[in-house]
């Protein structure tokens, strides 16, 4: 096992700079405030729709459940001015499944893999997991990363499974998850974009987390990740995306998070080609408030496919 | 609002690409979105003395116009000598009379009264704030009002319990307390000087700015429902001349003032032969110091807070940045960036985030001194976003190339104007800072512990904030050294300045 | 043949050294008799510049030193004090003063160092604190010296009154320029000789002697004194006020006729340190 470089923690954080936990908090809270109406209310959720990678990850998956998530991912609603989202996410089991539904339709097909979300099986199995997936027609791989190796300073190791992945992944974009919640600390979270985002490629992702543990996405943890990628795009002239996952359930969070890469990343990153919103239930809540912004009436959730409501 | 960018890097980067850059364009534009709740104006707004509004002895009004859009709000009285003495009579009726025989344990009801009657027409008192401000809604909304009304509830707990505030002594009230406010945080100064003064078991006269009366004036509404015994706050408006009867009153134990230190000047003149007790608020030109170790990210957000702040009407503004050379050249890029983001306009619009310049006076003298600037050669970038076509307005301005000599390194501007300069050490960011006659705030930026209390130990500055900037509580003792004024506003230390100690 | 004693030059205590003024002026200081005593230097303005120099020499390491170092430093002076204690009930005595009351106006100075002295490492503790913010910063106010202070004297008392006027000033890390009682000035002359044997650095208290119609103006307007304490008549608190307003200085009168009672407990006070006090508050957020 590689040892870690001798304060290999506080050169890079050193290198990267430091983060104020209150003053990200301070900062995003203003995102809260930004009162978005009309028009930009409609154009917002639309392109929200577009970035959602539409999520099934659960033991009882079946491939009639992922058909029904295709369906749902290319048209999402009766009205036609309603884009299709970005991506299906599924298990690596499901890939061919799911593949078989959206093949050359634009939406793409990811598959978490790496032995998500835990990410504790030997490399070689995690790049096989990698491979067998892109065989199956993966666009997209969504891997964690190797925590342990983080916090324990070997960064050298967290860098070189990247690497590795990235290779696996042949064409098929990668999303590198940080598992934030296991970070901690958003200079944890600053440094691992940084670790992550000078092996990966143009076109790659970062991504909070798995959606399997306690914290997910919060506007704190996306203001630090998006701040990490404009700093590295400036500096390297390389601009990776970013992919928010897990706890964004409402439209107006949706936004939220929104107004945060219109303000930070600019006009280049509100696309599904640099941003992502990894997601299931918030699908439904963005089409009910389109659906509210069309007909000027609230809607019940029932209207809508595939809700998880059922009261 | 489309943002041009005004940026004219064109150099090439590395391997001839061009260097990247964000793009902040128009790709998604916020709809306007006005706040639409009623302020609740009244066309013709009186003095308000001994517990009633009254027309003023002279007859005479004046508008007050919104610095938005440049449209009357509505007719302000102007008070003269007999008004201001007609207050000063009510305030000593008050004094001798109920307010001063009053338990502490009552008073503090009073005052939790009000801070909740404020609490409860929050939303109306912003949007009136905003009107006749021309500061952005959300600051009104969620900073202005919202801390007003923190102030009286704060305050109201220490009025049955002020053997407390001196260590060792007895405490008393001074008796008639005269007040003179700024037009930079209308309601906000108010409570400020209300509170502290009310809970020690004074009364008051206080003389709100011209530009700003109609906050003050809807809070004489807030006193009358909270049932205020007659007289023991009265509200005279006018502009300078009813503030010097209001400040040269022989009435008055003590007067506070809040404003420029060129008025303070004159006000300390004029008192010279009395033994009124003093509080002066004055100016300042506060600089934020960001050292290399900064958590920058944060820092470039501190220092936009620091300066673009309520346009930079703000006596502690960072208006002078001092940034360590290594980290100079991204730091001012990232402002660059940051700024481009800022949306100038419209005050009500919930998404500004820099609002109207409160008067035409101050428009141009903020005009006059960054002309200085651009004679003197420092180097000015601001955005080239659209402004309305009716009202003040102001661009968020950066001058790189700053020398201290410069007169807007040395000057309050009192406008969204940001000055940058550089330091190399420690030593230096300190001498820099201090080079001024100013002293009260200062901003420092660094990771390191240690020497964030080194600077906090070394910068002459009343308020320091470290790792922040702009931050206010009633809890939190504010006020300057050396020619930022004397004497504090809030938490214990500022309460003692309306006692005297028996 | 009676010996014929040697009589003391009066030099005046300016930034460690006895110097006479710079003009070279003097006045004749006569006893309670009426009988010629001692020629007193009469200070001018640029003596007062000269001494806010020294101050400000002075003042960054003065204020440096711990609180319990400034403690033990003014009680060192008490000590000084004590033990020639008859040499200045004599020059009290000069004025007029009977015998017994002198001792005891020296008495109650030595005790008043001593009270001085014992709050220096407290008062912090009792004018600061702790502000419980609503929001996650830590907040903490603390006090600082002002800077240069001003000290006129009063006439009555003429070494208690100086010590009460200036020990609280120098306590918490001020320097002063201290104008001795103009009618009573030899008491100052025998304490700068004190100062130089304590352990006070040089420039910390600087004392002057001269007419006050002459040095308060530049009392006044002199912008580097940051503060004023002193004792002063109606029309000098006047002219110190409007001097005092040009450059926002603090100016602490207190008026002459009144008739303080120095050597009643009412004064001395923390109240009178925290008046030279300047209150520092400091944020700082509460993160990881």
């Amino acid at each position: 096992m590689p040892s870690p470089a001798p304060k290999a923690y506080a050169r890079l954080l050193d290198e990267v700079g430091p983060v104020d936990a209150v003053g990200i908090e301070e900062r995003v809270a203003k995102y809260a405030t930004r009162s978005i109406k009309k028009s930009a209310k409609v154009w917002g959720l639309k392109a929200a729709v577009s970035m959602v990678d539409l999520t099934t990850l659960e033991g009882k998956d079946t491939p009639g459940k992922v058909a029904s998530l295709c369906r749902k991912a290319l048209r999402p609603h009766d009205d036609e001015g309603v884009p299709a989202v970005a991506a299906v996410c599924v298990y690596p089991s499901m890939v061919r499944h799911a593949k078989s539904h959206v093949a050359d339709t634009g939406v793409k097909v990811a598959s978490v893999a790496t032995a998500f979300p835990s990410g504790q099986a030997p490399l070689k199995t995690r790049l096989a997991e990698v491979r067998a997936a892109v065989a199956d027609g993966a666009d997209e791989i969504d891997m964690v990363i190797n925590r342990g190796a983080f916090l324990a300073g070997e960064f050298g190791e967290v860098q070189d499974e990247i690497s590795a992945v990235v290779e696996a992944c042949g064409d098929a974009a990668l999303k590198v998850i940080l598992e934030v919640s296991e970070l901690e600390t958003y200079d944890s979270i600053r440094l691992a974009s940084f670790l992550a985002m000078r092996v990966i490629r143009e076109g790659d992702f970062i991504k909070t987390s798995t959606g399997k543990t306690s914290l997910n996405a919060t506007l704190g943890n996306n203001q630090v990740m998006i701040e990490a990628i404009r700093d590295f795009y400036l500096d390297a002239g390389v601009a990776i995306g970013m992919k928010p996952a897990g706890g964004i359930r409402s439209a107006k969070q949706a936004l939220q998070f929104l107004i945060a890469v219109k303000e930070t990343l600019g006009d280049a990153w509100l696309t599904n080609e640099r941003y992502r919103f990894g997601a299931s239930s918030l699908l439904n809540d963005l089409l009910r408030q389109l659906e509210r912004e069309r007909t000027g009436a609230y809607q019940a959730p029932y209207y809508f496919s595939e809700a998880a409501e059922s009261y | 609002m489309a943002i041009l960018t005004q940026d004219k890097r064109k150099a090439a980067g590395r391997n001839g690409r061009p260097l990247p850059e964000l793009i902040f364009g128009d790709l998604w534009e916020f709809d306007p979105a006005p706040e639409s709740a009623d302020p609740k104006l009244k066309a013709r707004y009186d003095l308000f003395v001994g517990g009633d509004f009254v027309a003023p002895k002279s007859g005479r009004y004046f508008d007050s116009v919104s610095p938005g859009n440049e449209q009357k709000l509505a007719e302000i009285a102007l008070a003269g000598p007999a008004d201001v003495d007609a207050a000063y009579q009510a305030a000593r009726r008050a004094f001798e009379g109920p307010w001063g025989r009053m338990p502490g344990r009552e008073r503090a009801k009073y005052l939790f009264r009000i801070a909740r009657l404020l609490q409860e027409r929050a939303r109306e008192f912003a949007v009136a704030e905003s009107l006749d401000g021309g500061k952005p809604i959300k600051e009104s909304r969620d900073f202005d009002v919202p801390m007003a009304a923190a102030h009286f509830f704060y305050h109201a707990g220490w009025a049955d319990k002020l053997e407390y505030v001196a260590p060792g002594r007895k405490v008393a009230p001074l008796g008639v307390v005269g007040q003179v406010i700024p037009w930079n945080f209308p309601l906000l100064m108010l409570a400020w000087k209300l509170a502290p003064a009310l809970a020690m078991g004074n009364t008051v006269v206080l003389k709100p700015a011209e530009t700003t009366s109609i906050t003050a004036l809807k809070l004489a509404e807030i006193i009358q429902d909270a049932g205020l015994p007659p007289g023991v706050v009265n509200f005279v408006t006018g502009a300078g001349e009813t503030g010097a009867a209001v400040m040269n009153h022989p009435t008055p134990a003590k007067v506070a003032f809040t404003g420029s230190t060129e008025v303070g000047k004159i006000i300390l003149r004029a008192l010279a032969g009395t033994e009124k007790k003093l509080t002066m608020e004055l100016g300042g030109k506060a600089a934020n110091i960001i050292f290399d170790d900064a958590p920058i990210g944060q820092a470039v957000e501190g220092i936009i807070n620091g300066i673009f702040f309520n346009q930079g009407h703000v006596c502690c503004a960072g208006s002078r940045l001092l940034v360590h050379e290594p980290v100079a050249e991204e730091v001012v890029a990232k402002l660059r960036q940051r700024i481009r983001v800022l949306r100038v306009g419209d005050p009500l619009d919930k998404n500004t985030d820099i609002g109207a310049i409160n008067s035409r006076e101050q428009l141009e003298k903020i005009r006059a001194l960054v002309d200085s600037g651009v004679k003197e050669g420092a180097q000015l970038f601001q955005p080239l976003c659209r402004l309305p076509s009716k009202g003040w307005y102001f661009r968020p301005t950066l001058f790189t190339e700053v020398t201290q000599s410069h007169r807007i390194a040395r000057e309050e501007i009192f406008g969204p104007v940001l000055s940058i300069l550089t330091f190399r050490t420690v030593e230096e960011a300190v001498e820099k800072a201090n080079n001024t006659a100013y002293g009260l705030s200062a901003g420092v930026w660094t990771d390191k512990g240690s020497r964030i209390l080194k600077m906090s130990t070394e910068l002459k500055a009343g308020v320091v904030w470290a790792n922040t900037y702009n931050k206010f509580d009633p809890a939190s003792p504010f006020g300057g050294y050396k020619e930022s004024g004397f004497g504090r506003e809030g938490g214990r230390q500022g309460l003692l300045d309306y006692a005297q100690l028996a | 043949m009676s010996r014929l004693p040697v009589n003391k030059t009066a030099k005046v205590y300016v930034g460690g050294a006895f110097i006479r003024s710079e003009s070279n002026r003097v006045y004749p200081l006569k006893d309670a008799g009426g009988a010629f005593y001692a020629n007193i230097p009469q200070c001018t303005r640029k003596d007062l510049r000269n001494a806010v120099e020294a101050a400000a020499k002075a003042g960054p390491g003065w204020a440096k030193r711990t609180a319990y170092n400034r403690g033990q430093i003014l009680y060192r002076l008490g000590e000084m004090l004590e033990a020639r204690k008859a040499e200045m009930a004599d020059a009290v005595a000069v004025g007029g003063a009977g015998k017994a009351a002198a001792a005891r106006e020296v008495a109650v100075a030595v005790d008043r160092l001593i009270y001085y002295a014992g709050w220096a490492d407290k008062y912090e503790q009792v004018l600061g604190n702790v502000n419980p913010v609503a929001a996650p910063y830590f907040n903490f106010t603390v006090t600082e010296p002002m800077g240069i202070v001003g000290v006129i004297a009063p006439d009555e008392a003429p070494i208690l009154g100086l010590i009460s006027l200036l020990a609280p000033v120098i306590v918490s890390g001020n320097t002063a320029i201290a104008l001795a009682s103009e009618k009573q000035p030899f008491p100052a002359i025998v304490l700068g000789e004190m100062l130089a044997t304590s352990d006070l650095p040089g420039g910390v208290v600087n004392l002057l002697t001269g007419f006050r119609k002459e040095m308060v103006p530049t009392f006044a307007s002199h912008s580097h004194i940051r503060a004023l304490a002193g004792v002063a008549g109606a029309e000098d608190r006047k002219t110190l006020r409007l001097g005092a307003a040009e450059s926002i200085k603090r100016a602490r009168l207190i008026k002459a006729e009144d008739k303080t009672d120095w050597s009643a407990a009412s004064a001395q006070s923390l109240y009178a340190i925290r008046d030279f006090l300047e209150f520092k508050t400091t944020w700082h957020p509460i993160g990881a």
